[in-house]
């Protein structure tokens, strides 16, 4: 068996392992990793998500379980740090050699720290590795509402931009150039870039030339030149990468003039044993600080080494590239600038709206040689495929940025006129051919089951919505149609069943799958129609209790080991000491796990089934009611302390709230849903992070709708200003029974508001203007839920045979055995999972 | 952990040596299911009353080894009746113990009658 060696785990040393092992013949190979890195290889491109929630799990590319299921030795914190090309073996930073027959060396590149004065000073960090990230998050920490520098106002250097402000600084970008991303972007389409990032509160600092770093053992400014400073309580570097290619050096590999290791089309250096792939390999006297080409090397690489010699790397590499920059469309594509001796520019300015697109077409018109858009990249997918199918023109090429005037035609037809080998995902290089393929072929019809099938789509994600038309395109060749339908047994989406329900006065599962639906339905069909029933006749979840999800059809929330927790409601989050005491003696009795939510109540963790009926009997007799923590519903309207405490309220948040909690308690949804009152604008009670909130102003109340927090957290936006109470209830009213009535299942209002043509000016025209003429029968229909409600609690325990359902065994009064708990800070938890 | 996982083997009909009286079949709800204990066992039994069969299967869902699949929703996809685990939705049809939906290994199965009203499960042992 011969022994491969991979030399750095990145992302293109992860690549080459994943198409090493994916190849039949690899078995005849042993692969060993090093990987400097303490963890497993992770995805450097979406570095700034780590921001977001400091979970660098999410950013790893495969457990270090893959690699034992591959039979891949990963070495991790362990540095290869001398190859001996005679004896073919290498050292590592442990003392370990190891003999190879094959090595790849992908060691990556580091960042470029140009020669400044100071530049070794506290508060100077460089932006590459999760380390560093972690590294300059501790001292923004120290330094909060401070302000930072990036210097180097490329791709990077922006992407470094955003992740300096989401630690809550002042950001300031740094370039030497005169324009931002100057490699990418022509003059004009930089100025609308940087307009648009200015707004965003982003400051740019071009033309500067970094002299010195100033500030006694840690940074306080920066020099560019007489007189011209920037005060900065923090610098972070991104200026560039240089290959890290001391192993190049060392073994006398044969070396670019200004670094990187030189290797041929077939990614040999000049030991044909010893390839190097990536950002440290120099190509074409090129070093490409992309993902892609790096993982068409890593391809290369190894079919080189499976003897499939015919794959070589392509003379000229597409460095076409498309990326959301702080939320801005940044894209470019083949030469993105050039003389006009090459051919002609076709140029859209709308500085208002920042945008910016620039096409390159060959002299005769017939060609597209290249790119740039800026604002607004949904054409990129299909001008790429232009540009690299070499693909004939339209008559007017202007249309292919601005759109095609008269008869509403698309301006390059669809995705269906490419050529079957255009390469639509290029991180998986799957071709639309083997897309259309797995559709028509092989029957998949969802982007779910094709992306399954081909990989499309699994990478970047960038080319998701081209793989959706050629997978709704082809099915419609063979004459069907794709829609929304809630799953294999409805076809129709929720809004139609919605109607259906309504309309033939059905109020059973059974009763509805035999008239609208096929076979005996499922997890997915169940709870939506659950949910329909509910938001319909407002009936509680105890009477169909087998359609329910698991928590409505306990009324509880499971948990790890389980056992359900138990949360009653408390409106507003007002509670008496009484109430509180109450609590605190049933927790006590049950042994249960007590924490305060988010929502401003008391959750009970930890009991079992059986207990579930006797906490409730208790909790009931003390006043309290079911709080619907386990349902698509209500949960809590959270408020602030208002008028009535607080020295700024300017209006009674506490009271408003409590009602407001009491008026929608029970409502079944698409989703769940929150509310909040702030009794001013300080905002304590975070209502617009809420899918309705209502905020104290002078004159009035503010009414915002659609927000949430969550894995993508959204602000609500304005439905209606300084409006009195009632209206502004009644506002809310309409806008949650449109968006129950409209949603998709388990579509919560941020995303629903989103899809919603038009927009929150549409809804605006629903709920205020009654543009639709239904407001009174959404009034109606809010308010006859209002007047249904009762605690599903108090009628599961005074009913036997739903207090019945409450045992874990049927033939027995044991309790479940495999329940075990531990202590955890005078409290208990599940045991942990095996 | 794992020997509790072990204790569940499927059944298969010929091999049925001992019928295990569980319970009266008024014990179980209509297209849903509940737990029975059987020796050391817990057994997830559903009566599947839109298709006039029942099912049984252990109850320890093998992705994080809760005893709760009896507090799944049931159905059927292609025709295939499944049971979903309530806590991460993994699938597992009810005829083969097959996980439908990923690559967990398979939940043992069990034969059920019904007799006089009472619903018997099939032990080998």
């Amino acid at each position: 068996m011969k022994t491969i060696i991979v030399v750095g785990n990145g992302m293109v040393g992860y690549k080459f392992c994943e198409k090493f092992v994916a190849k039949a013949n690899s078995d005849q190979f042993k692969l060993i990793v090093f990987g400097e890195e303490p963890r497993e290889a992770y995805d450097r491109v979406h570095l700034s998500e780590f921001f977001e929630d400091g979970n660098a799990d999410r950013l790893s590319l495969a457990p270090r379980s893959w690699y034992d299921e591959n039979d891949i030795t990963l070495c991790t914190n362990e540095r290869v740090i001398n190859i001996d090309s005679t004896n073919k073996t290498i050292d590592t930073s442990k003392g370990n050699t190891v003999t190879y027959d094959q090595l790849v060396i992908a060691t990556g590149s580091v960042p470029f720290v140009p020669p400044i004065r100071g530049v070794e000073k506290k508060g100077v960090f460089v932006y590459r590795t999760i380390e560093d990230l972690e590294e300059t998050l501790a001292y923004a920490e120290t330094i909060k509402g401070g302000k930072a520098a990036i210097l180097g106002g490329g791709l990077l250097g922006l992407e470094a931009a955003k992740a300096v402000m989401d630690m809550g600084l002042e950001a300031n970008v740094v370039e030497f150039a005169p324009k931002l991303m100057p490699r990418q972007l022509d003059t004009r389409s930089s100025k609308v870039l940087q307009v648009k990032l200015e707004s965003m509160g982003i400051n740019i600092h071009l033309s500067k030339a970094t002299n010195q770093i100033l500030g006694n053992g840690k940074i306080t400014g920066m020099e560019f030149g007489e007189d011209d400073m920037l005060d900065v309580d923090m610098l972070v570097i991104s200026a560039g990468i240089r290959p890290r290619d001391e192993l190049g050096k060392s073994t006398g590999l044969a070396m670019g003039t200004r670094g990187g290791i030189i290797v041929n089309n077939k990614m040999q250096t000049s030991d044909p044993n010893i390839f190097a792939i990536g950002e440290v390999a120099l190509y074409n006297e090129m070093i490409y600080g992309l993902v892609a080409p790096g993982y068409e090397m890593a391809q290369v690489a190894v079919d080189q080494i499976l003897e499939e010699k015919e794959t070589v790397m392509a003379s000229s590499i597409d460095m076409s590239t498309k990326l959301k920059l702080i939320g801005v469309d940044v894209a470019s594509f083949g030469v993105p600038f050039m003389p006009t001796a090459k051919g002609h520019s076709i140029i859209f300015e709308n500085k208002t709206q920042s945008l910016y697109k620039r096409i390159n077409v060959s002299h005769d018109g017939k060609k597209l040689l290249g790119g740039i858009l800026v604002g607004d990249a949904s054409d990129y997918n299909m001008l790429l495929q232009l540009y690299q199918n070499e693909m004939p023109l339209p008559e007017n090429p202007e249309a292919l940025i601005i759109g095609s005037r008269g008869e509403g035609e698309a301006s390059f037809g669809s995705a269906m006129d490419l050529p079957d080998t255009a390469v639509v995902c290029s991180c998986e290089a799957v071709t639309k051919g083997a897309i259309c393929c797995s559709v028509l072929e092989d029957g998949n019809e969802t982007v779910k089951a094709v992306a399954k099938d081909t990989k499309a789509g699994t990478g970047c994600g960038g080319c998701k919505p081209m793989v959706v038309d050629l997978i709704t395109e082809s099915l419609k060749t063979i004459g069907k149609t794709v829609k929304e339908r809630i799953c294999e047994h409805f076809d129709y989406s929720r809004q139609e069943l919605f109607d259906i329900v309504k309309l033939r006065e059905v109020d059973n599962f059974d009763e509805l799958i035999d008239l609208a639906g096929s076979g005996h339905g499922c997890e997915v069909c169940k709870p939506a129609v659950a949910a329909i029933f509910a938001s319909i006749y407002n009936e509680t979840a105890n009477r169909q209790n087998t359609i329910q999800d698991t928590n409505d059809r306990y009324l509880a929330n499971i948990q790890r080991n389980g056992t359900y927790s138990v949360v009653p409601r408390v409106a507003g989050g007002e509670i008496t000491p009484k109430q509180l005491m109450a609590l605190g003696r049933i927790a006590q009795k049950y042994d249960l796990y007590t924490k305060i939510t988010g929502g401003q109540r008391i959750d009970m963790f930890g009991a079992k089934l059986h207990e579930l009926p006797l906490i409730w009997e208790e909790l009931i007799k003390e006043g309290f009611e079911t709080g619907q923590a386990y349902g698509k519903s209500l949960r809590t309207v959270k408020s602030c302390v208002g008028s009535t405490w607080c020295r700024y309220g300017m209006d009674e948040s506490v009271s408003f709230a409590v009602e407001i909690e009491h008026r929608y308690k029970g409502i079944r949804s698409p989703h769940k849903f929150k509310g909040g009152v702030s009794g001013c604008i300080r905002e304590c009670a975070e209502a617009r992070g809420k899918d309705f909130g209502f905020i104290a102003v002078e004159g009035g109340w503010n009414v915002y709708v659609g927000g949430n927090g969550g894995a993508n957290p959204k602000h609500a936006e304005l439905l209606a200003e300084k409006v009195d109470k009632e209206t502004a209830i009644k506002y809310v009213d309409r806008f949650i029974m449109f968006y129950i009535k409209t949603a998709q299942p388990l579509q919560r209002t941020a995303p629903w508001l989103d899809k919603l043509e038009g927009g929150i000016t549409y809804l605006q025209n629903i709920v205020i203007n009654d543009s639709l003429g239904i407001a009174d029968e959404l009034d109606r229909e809010m308010q006859a839920l209002v007047d249904s409600y009762k605690c599903e609690w108090k009628e599961a325990v005074e009913t036997p045979e739903i207090r019945e359902r409450y045992t874990h065994f049927v033939n027995s009064e044991e309790t479940d055995n495999n329940i075990e708990f531990v202590s955890l800070r005078d409290q208990k938890m599940p045991k942990q999972w095996a | 952990m794992i020997t509790t996982l072990n204790m569940y083997q499927t059944v298969l009909p010929e091999a049925v040596n001992i019928w295990f009286k569980a319970a009266h079949i008024s014990k179980f709800p209509k297209n849903g299911g509940a737990c029975i204990k059987y020796k050391d066992k817990q057994i997830a039994i559903f009566n599947f009353a839109r298709e006039n069969t029942w099912y049984a299967c252990q109850n320890l869902c093998p992705h994080k080894m809760e005893m709760v699949l009896s507090r799944g929703i049931i159905g059927e996809e292609n025709s295939e009746p499944k049971v979903a685990c309530p806590l991460h939705k993994s699938t597992f049809s009810l005829k083969t113990g097959d996980n439908l939906n990923g690559t967990l290994d398979p939940i043992a199965t069990y034969p059920v009658k019904i007799e006089n009203d009472f619903v018997y499960v099939g032990f080998s042992e």
